[in-house]
């Protein structure tokens, strides 16, 4: 076993956590640990764009941003957070730039900008150009421009290092503290993948962006590797975790792959259309059309589906048609993902629509946070020097639904606040006393692991787990798919005690991972369903066929998750509680475009 | 795309055959979960293993398992791992070809396992699965990956910019942006590398992504330190090492020409102007 040192700690090497670690390095000593290598990391796969209103080709402000951050999150976003978010996005894309990224460009040299859903003119009008971008792989460059400029800082990465435990000055499951006391981090407990030994990582201050959890379900945009650790992580030791519910169902995945097709295809001009050639989405949105907040698309695709009108010979699917436009508009703008409908499902956009069908995609909720990205532990306290930013945070700025392009957006600016503070934070404070043997919860579950015998398998649970949460907790939900779907996920949690790995080596054990990970997701799944339970209402990207309108009255409030001591006396249980929606402007109307 | 076999020089014979290492006797699986589907079909496996606490040398194993028509090599690969033999050991994360992490040789061609459709190979003879060459074996398919990332960090892969940044963007033209996008596409797979002949007989080698990843600063309108890079790639182990053996661009799963983006900086090199 090793021990470091460090002011700063970062989680996680993808967007937000090198956006962190650009800020915190040249402020305080910093590490950054990452379970892959940090180019490996999912903000790679983002595609269509960032949005600014930068203004560069036609009037553009940021509260009208901050208006549609709002609207598309179905009014729960935190609207302070909001607008801190759209009116330093300016700030953010400038940034990016001045690293190098390679925006394209306007004839004139400016960074250029396309249309994306749910962003509009003057609250509602008509859609606007405000996605900066790089052809179909804005993430790949963020990350990419990113890792160059760490590269540049000599930031100290600890490459395929899993976190698996975070240390607190106090045990906040076992017993209520009260807001007052302090609670404070004092590091994380990492595995070192290539030698299988334990590091123990004391930090004043430790950042999670750890990204997402899409792994829950089967059919996901998601790397194999987004298994929300930090959520578990953060849950496990008894911080809430805020609007699990809120899963984001991308429309456009390759139907049956679950592989994700921008929607920068709508946003340069493709259309959606059901078995009858139909432009559908013209029913469900008249006025912006194909280009309506990503929730309202996909239930739109799942219902032509489900009302027959699919596509294909189990008429299962929808298809994106980008037949009509320019193929040099189609080269220029969206090449990756033209190619990805070649290779994996050997169509030709050019001349054949492109079979789609939803795709989990994006964990609206998370590890709450104050908008300087503190991890809050009740509705107003927080954990000293722990931050959260990313997809693994929830702020809130994407309430119920995210926005398209707010995500490349949420990880370069909550990234940013994450690296001052934390480095800002470690500066005032002397280390935390670690708890005594730092290490025993993650060694005692990697030995259990090693040893075992029960003979269960992980990929056997993780199936059932992944169909199941398809089946009852997906686009459509309703008590009855819930509660089928919980009962399997507790049945699940039974058999996990019996997981054995084959792997009984030391070195490069990635079979003993897979098996820890399912365990995040066994738990972070029970967490999206008794949410999904509890909130009998639609919502944003939550919808119940048996409370099919919102519900101000009753759910226009966050909710949190904690995990306490089972009323029953045995064992842990979910626990809910609930967090008021921070209102500035905008009082909610209903949702229409 | 017809498959046209990597140039090796040296190895030729070796390229998708056992060589000398032993082969175990072959496993297979029904795997659960997949379906008796229409146009499923088999397929075999032939891996190159290593497990260093075993302290035993490498060794061939086959595996068949069942596949659909839509099944990626790495489909095959995690169904080995999730229903056969949990101690197969890969990388890999996004699994449709952009995160860079499962490149490996594939019946002797370095592609990425995730971008490679079952459907496309030959299903009459086994299918060769090795790591990547030039690069330590870890693990199974895993290599050491920092000979190449500390290769891609001399050249100096990022902006370099004199004065202070302006208040907005810096001014980049379409055409100015268009000069350098080629190899702004790299995700470090290290697959080009890895396929070089030049790069396996002597590893100090820069090798082609180290050079892609200057030539994409080099040809930025934006940036100053073309000069700079171009003095370190003139190196005894830079561009003038590479033999437009062509290895690089055939294996590239991006699609770069890497080979005439060496080229191009063989020329600035000489011309100086970039």
């Amino acid at each position: 076993m090793q021990t470091h040192q460090y002011d700063v700690v970062i989680v996680g090497a993808g967007g937000a956590g090198m956006r962190a670690a650009l800020e915190s390095s040249t402020r305080a000593r910093t590490a950054v640990l990452s379970k892959l290598y940090p180019t490996r990391s999912h903000t790679g796969a983002a595609q269509g764009g960032m949005c600014a209103a930068l203004g560069n080709v036609e009037e553009d402000n940021w509260e009208w941003h901050t208006f549609d951050t709002v609207k598309g999150g179905d009014y729960l976003v935190d609207q302070d957070a909001a607008e801190v978010m759209a009116r330093e996005a300016i700030e953010a894309v400038l940034d990016l730039e001045h690293m190098g990224l390679p925006f394209n460009r306007t004839p004139d040299g400016l960074i250029d900008q396309r249309k994306f859903g749910g962003h509009t003119r003057n609250h509602g009008e008509a859609p606007v150009r405000r996605a900066c971008y790089a052809a179909d792989r804005t993430g790949h460059m963020i990350l990419q421009t990113l890792y160059q400029q760490c590269v540049k800082q000599d930031v100290a990465f600890f490459n395929e290092f899993y976190a698996l435990d975070l240390l607190l000055t106090s045990d906040l499951v076992a017993a209520e503290v009260a807001d007052d006391e302090p609670v404070r981090v004092a590091g994380v407990v990492a595995h070192d993948l290539a030698t299988g030994e334990a590091h123990i990582f004391r930090a004043k201050a430790v950042i999670l962006a750890t990204g997402g959890a899409g792994k829950i379900y089967k059919t996901t945009s998601n790397a194999h590797t987004l298994t929300g650790d930090g959520m578990a992580l953060a849950f496990r030791r008894g911080i809430p975790l805020e609007d699990m519910e809120f899963f984001q169902f991308h429309p456009t995945g390759l139907a049956g792959l679950g592989i994700l097709l921008s929607e920068a295809a709508r946003g340069e001009g493709a259309i959606l259309r059901n078995s009858e050639g139909e432009r559908f989405m013209e029913r469900y949105a008249p006025s912006i059309k194909d280009l309506a907040p990503r929730d309202m698309v996909a239930r739109a695709m799942a219902n032509e589906v489900r009302e027959g009108r699919g596509c294909g010979p189990n008429k299962d699917y929808v298809v994106l048609d980008l037949t009509h436009l320019e193929r040099a508009q189609i080269d220029a703008k969206l090449p990756d993902i033209t190619e990805f409908a070649r290779t994996y499902l050997g169509v030709e956009p050019y001349t054949e629509p492109v079979p789609v069908y939803p795709t989990a995609h994006y964990a609206m909720g998370g590890v709450p946070t104050t908008i300087d990205t503190e991890v809050l532990r009740t509705n107003t306290a927080v954990v000293g020097g722990l931050y959260a930013a990313g997809e693994v945070a929830c702020v809130s700025v994407h309430g119920a639904n995210r926005l398209g392009t707010n995500s490349l957006l949420d990880i370069n600016v909550f990234g940013k606040r994450a690296g001052i503070a934390a480095a800002a934070y470690s500066a005032a404070v002397e280390l935390a006393e670690l708890p005594p043997a730092p290490e025993a919860t993650m060694v005692a579950q990697l030995e259990r692991m090693l040893s075992g015998k029960g003979g269960e398998r992980v990929a056997d649970l993780r199936r059932a787990l992944q169909e199941s949460m398809d089946l009852g907790a997906q686009v459509f939900r309703s008590a009855e798919s819930l509660t089928a779907t919980l009962d399997e996920i507790r049945r699940l949690k039974a058999r996990y005690p019996s997981v054995t790995v084959q792997d009984k080596g030391r070195a490069f054990n990635t079979d003993l991972l897979e098996a820890v990970e399912l365990g995040f997701l066994l738990d972070l799944a029970e967490v999206v369903v008794v949410g999904a339970l509890a909130r009998e209402e639609s919502r944003g990207g939550h919808f119940r066929e048996d409370f099919p309108l919102r519900d101000d009255v009753r759910f226009m409030k966050h909710t949190m998750a904690y995990l306490r001591p089972a009323a029953t006396g045995d064992g842990t249980e979910v626990r809910l509680d609930s967090k008021p929606v921070t209102v500035t402007r905008y009082q909610p109307m209903e949702r229409k475009y | 795309m017809a498959e046209q076999p990597e140039i090796a020089p040296e190895q030729a014979s070796a390229v998708g055959t056992p060589g000398g290492a032993p082969v175990r006797k072959p496993r297979s699986a029904q795997p659960g979960g997949r379906p008796d589907a229409v146009g499923a079909f088999d397929v075999t496996l032939r891996i190159r293993r290593f497990n260093p606490e075993a302290g035993a040398e490498a060794y061939w194993e086959e595996f068949t398992v069942r596949a659909l028509r839509t099944d990626r090599l790495l489909d095959a690969l995690h169904t080995i791992k999730w229903e056969v033999d949990g101690s197969l050991t890969f990388r890999r994360s996004c699994a449709h070809g952009i995160c860079g992490s499962d490149a490996m040789r594939i019946n002797g061609r370095n592609r990425l396992a995730c971008k490679v459709l079952l459907k496309d190979l030959d299903p009459s003879k086994p299918i060769t699965v090795e790591p990547i060459k030039g690069l330590a074996v870890v693990k199974d398919l895993v290599v050491d990956m920092e000979p190449f990332f500390a290769s891609y960090r001399e050249v100096m892969p990022f902006l370099i910019t004199g004065g202070n940044a302006p208040s907005a963007e810096r001014r980049q033209s379409p055409e100015e942006r268009a000069r350098y996008d080629d190899t702004t596409k790299c995700i470090l797979c290290a697959a080009c590398t890895s396929s070089c002949p030049v790069f396996w007989t002597d590893g100090q080698y820069f090798g082609p992504a180290a050079i892609v990843n200057a030539h994409r600063f080099i040809f930025d309108s934006r940036d100053t330190g073309g000069a700079e890079r171009l003095e370190i790639l003139n190196d005894k182990e830079g561009v003038w090492r590479c033999r437009t053996i062509f290895n690089c661009t055939d294996a590239c799963p991006r699609g770069i020409e890497v080979t005439k983006a060496i080229q191009e900086v063989k020329r600035a090199m000489i011309t100086r102007a970039f």
